[in-house]
């Protein structure tokens, strides 16, 4: 365990959820909860839990994801607050 | 639905390119998933994402006859019923709830046969998490079924 990657990474991973939070453009806010959740694959990675890093990777950036845009297009794609 | 939006030669191409791949790497995942990371939660997941990328860039009306949207709930029941019948015939033959090593099987013993029985619930668990996850799409985009 080296601390460098994981300081470096949970400081992205911190980066991307309030830029994820803060946008108002629900497109890119969908984008970056994608990078959100690889990161948080290659911290389960680093910690040697490949499993749930799997799990994350697959659920997080591929499914979920393409659900949340499904449902963009269902609805508006501009957050009101 | 990109299909109307972005006719591209480039993203039709690569997505034809592409999901062989995903799918020989879905069934690597679920048949790999007791020797190593992977399992059938994971290659269901990865098998639905090859059958929603078919869905996104081909669109609706040829990908529903490549994989027509009524099989998705089918599946999704088959695989639940794999997964609880393997749970509840060992326990007919004396061995308690998902107790491999009791599966009527009768060429295979021992550690080989619990190796199976967690292959056959592998297997169970790929297609109830495929077919529920290529239900939720279609239900959402909801478009001609």
């Amino acid at each position: 365990m080296i601390w460098q990657i994981d300081f470096w990474l949970l400081v992205i991973l911190i980066i991307a959820a309030i830029i994820a939070l803060s946008l108002c453009d629900l497109l890119a806010a969908v984008a970056a909860l994608a990078a959100y959740s690889f990161f948080v694959a290659l911290l389960f990675t680093q910690m040697g839990a490949i499993d749930v890093a799997f799990v994350e990777a697959t659920l997080g950036a591929g499914i979920s994801g393409v659900l949340f845009i499904v449902a963009l297009f269902r609805t508006r794609r501009r957050s009101e607050d | 639905m990109i299909k109307e939006r972005y006719q591209s030669i480039i993203v039709q191409v690569i997505c034809s390119l592409l999901i062989p791949f995903i799918q020989l790497f879905a069934l690597y995942v679920i048949f790999h998933g007791h020797y190593g990371p992977g399992g059938g939660f994971q290659g269901g997941v990865l098998l639905a994402v090859s059958i929603i990328l078919q869905r996104l860039y081909l669109g609706t009306e040829v990908s529903y006859r490549k994989f027509p949207p009524k099989l998705a709930p089918a599946l999704g029941a088959i695989g639940m019923l794999v997964f609880g019948l393997a749970g509840v015939i060992p326990m007919l033959f004396g061995g308690a709830f998902l107790d491999y090593g009791n599966l009527p099987i009768p060429w295979v013993h021992g550690a080989e046969l619990r190796a199976l029985g967690i292959l056959i619930v592998e297997i169970g668990i790929g297609m109830a998490v495929f077919g529920t996850l290529v239900l939720i799409f279609d239900s959402l985009i909801g478009e001609g079924w």
